[in-house]
């Protein structure tokens, strides 16, 4: 799975969290960027990217991403996939 | 069902649904669990706005009588209290405290009970009981020393239900078994709970917030009442009619034992008050025969209030059932392990609950119990008389069918009424009957034991009307509350078991009040009827009792010039024997 792969499954997760279709996802969103994207969401999204990708974050790992890049690394890492075309 | 599928309800139109008020407090985050209540409500038709307290204040919120609490008329106040946060407690007392640790946590429940009755009376208290946590400081020991955590909360639980036993208005969201459904490990999350305060997997919330809908909404009236069972391949192996009484499983080898301790449960709801009515493709007489003579068989005839084995579609014979039993389509339970026949039900009356059977009949059971299928918030005598009740109503129809007119089968009944005020003796009755009436009530308005009692003390009247005929006794089938405003005698209750529809007990009952509403120097009597989607059945009851409408709602008899109704029903003051 590439590292685009899993920023689109990430994406879709949102979409699917938020019920807020027109959200768009790049390396570098924060939850500044998106206005759904609080505390109870944030709990949401993490279960679901746990269930999609089979995973499981640390608690320190749950509020320790700084933006939806490293989101995406942690979770290829976790996943055992080395990410091929990271830019 | 996960938490973001249930939450997707949320959006949907809540409109024309029933409109409940809950309270929820909690000393850890409540907020999913606040969203999966009103999510699971629209699941079972309920319109829930829920009050979500300040985080962990349950004690100040509850004893702060101008909270919005107790301003917004909440009827159901949800507290919700972790097992983590009174180990926290635990932890903190001195060592020579710890083996009074339930005792103390159980007094400090009771007088939250306490506030929450003095402020609202009206409110019905739901506690969480508390899931167990092994420390792992004792081991097994744990049971031989009160110094223990799990040997505390194990008490504690059993302190909150005897709570539960003694205080009408609280109940207990039976949590701890819902963790022990699913295994702690995919009930309680550590890491959750360190990051967020969320002591709960987000995922099992759906679980307790259907638990909790489950006893509102059997406080809503909307509690199954009826298993209707399937007999081939459902409550034995094999088919009667091909492989005969020798052939089919039952018993204690192999797959009988699977079918047998289905038959043990359905007799256990039987006796809890559960009607059991039959409901099978075969031939009358074989399928009666394997109930009266097969020595495996745990359900009788005598289990059964109504039978019927015939060749037609299970649709029209669950309309007969219905019929005759008198019960809503959605009060009934229909269990069948064939899948077209369970679709077939579920298309024709979506209200009907189908239960999706596993493939193994091995699993049947522990599938069945799973789903909460029958909770209730009472429990009385009558409860247990109920299949007998119903099996006399089905020898009335026959006569009914046989009489020439009706006063000829009313005369026929020997009907004897008795009519008495509320008791310690039937009060749990009476809240029970404002609790589960939805059809012939007028104004729906539900009641406590302890509200009951608050009604009398505050000078109101009150006729219970007990029946019985030459078929059977119906126990107490109709309450009327009254209330005195000056000259007029209100009735603010009037509830009567349709199981009597149309014998008299009607005129009867105004008979009744008139004779309270002169007694107590009233010069009129008046009545309202509050429509519901379920009561419309009585919508016309005050007119067709001669009552005169009045503009608001309401109708009014004088009490001069009243003549008592002719009926067939001799009036005692109380129970012969």
């Amino acid at each position: 799975m590439t590292h685009e792969e899993i920023r689109n499954k990430i994406q879709s997760i949102f979409i699917d969290v938020t019920e807020n279709a027109a959200i768009v996802l790049n390396d570098e969103t924060t939850a500044d960027d998106i206005d759904e994207w609080d505390s109870l969401v944030h709990i949401q999204l993490i279960v679901e990217m746990e269930r999609c990708f089979g995973i499981s974050f640390t608690a320190e790992e749950i509020g320790g991403y700084g933006n939806v890049g490293q989101m995406a690394d942690g979770i290829a890492e976790k996943m055992g996939v080395v990410p091929e075309n990271r830019p | 069902m996960t938490f973001n599928e249930l939450k997707k309800n949320l959006k949907k139109d809540f409109t024309g649904l029933k409109r409940v008020k809950l309270a929820l407090l909690g000393d850890s985050a409540t907020q999913f669990l606040s969203l999966a209540l009103r999510a699971w409500g629209y699941e079972k038709g309920l319109d829930a706005d829920v009050y979500e307290a300040d985080y962990n204040l349950i004690y100040e919120t509850l004893m702060d009588g101008n909270n919005k609490l107790y301003r917004g008329e909440y009827e159901y106040i949800i507290i919700f209290q972790s097992a983590e946060k009174a180990a926290d407690e635990f932890y903190h007392l001195p060592r020579e405290e710890r083996p009074l640790f339930a005792q103390k946590r159980a007094s400090y429940m009771r007088v939250l009970a306490d506030t929450v009755a003095a402020n609202n009376p009206q409110a019905k208290i739901i506690f969480f009981n508390y899931p167990e946590i092994d420390d792992g400081v004792f081991g097994s020991f744990s049971a031989k020393t009160s110094y223990s955590l799990l040997h505390q909360i194990r008490k504690l639980n059993v302190l909150v239900q005897d709570l539960a036993q003694e205080k009408g208005s609280v109940f207990v969201l039976d949590v701890l078994s819902l963790v022990n459904r699913v295994g702690t490990s995919n009930a309680v999350s550590s890491k959750w709970y360190i990051v967020s305060q969320n002591v709960f997997q987000i995922d099992f919330l759906p679980a307790v917030a259907k638990a909790c809908i489950d006893i509102i909404s059997a406080f809503a009236g909307r509690s199954n009442k009826c298993i209707i069972l399937d007999l081939d391949n459902t409550i034995w192996g094999g088919v009667i009619g091909d492989d005969g009484m020798d052939r089919i499983q039952l018993g204690d080898l192999g797959i009988g034992k699977a079918f047998t301790q289905l038959q043990v449960w359905v007799k256990e709801l039987k006796q809890r008050g559960v009607i059991v009515a039959v409901c099978s493709k075969n031939d009358e007489r074989v399928a009666k025969e394997v109930f009266e003579k097969h020595p495996d068989m745990v359900l009788r005839l005598e289990d059964i209030s109504l039978f019927v084995a015939n060749w037609s579609n299970k649709g029209d014979n669950l309309k007969y059932i219905q019929e005759v039993l008198n019960i809503g389509l959605d009060s009934m339970v229909f269990i069948d392990d064939n899948p077209f026949e369970r679709n077939l039900v579920r298309s024709m009356f979506p209200a009907i609950t189908v239960p999706e059977l596993p493939e193994d009949p091995a699993s049947y059971l522990t599938y069945l119990q799973s789903l909460n299928l029958f909770e209730t918030v009472s429990f009385t005598d009558e409860d247990l008389q109920r299949t007998r009740q119903y099996q006399e109503e089905s020898q009335r129809a026959v006569i009914r069918n046989s009489s020439e007119s009706l006063e000829k089968y009313l005369a026929g009944l020997e009907m004897e009424a008795v009519v008495e005020t509320i008791t310690p003796f039937n009060l749990a009755r009476c809240a029970q009957l404002t609790q589960r009436s939805n059809q012939f009530n007028l104004t729906t308005i539900r009641y406590s034991e302890e509200q009951l009692t608050q009604f009398l003390n505050d000078g109101g009247k009150a006729v219970c009307i007990s029946l019985k005929d030459r078929f059977g006794d119906y126990g107490l089938i109709s309450l009327l509350l009254l209330e005195k405003k000056n000259d007029v005698m209100e009735i603010n209750t009037w509830i009567m078991s349709c199981r009597v529809l149309k014998r008299g007990v009607e005129e009867f009952a105004v008979n009744e009040v008139m004779k309270v509403a002169a007694a107590e120097g009233a010069a009129a009597v008046e009545g309202a009827y509050v429509s519901t989607a379920k009561n419309s059945m009585v919508k016309d009851i005050y007119g067709s009792m001669g009552f005169e409408k009045l503009g608001d709602g309401k109708s009014r008899r004088e009490v001069r010039c009243f003549q008592p109704f002719t009926t067939f029903i001799r009036r005692y003051d109380s129970r012969r024997n």
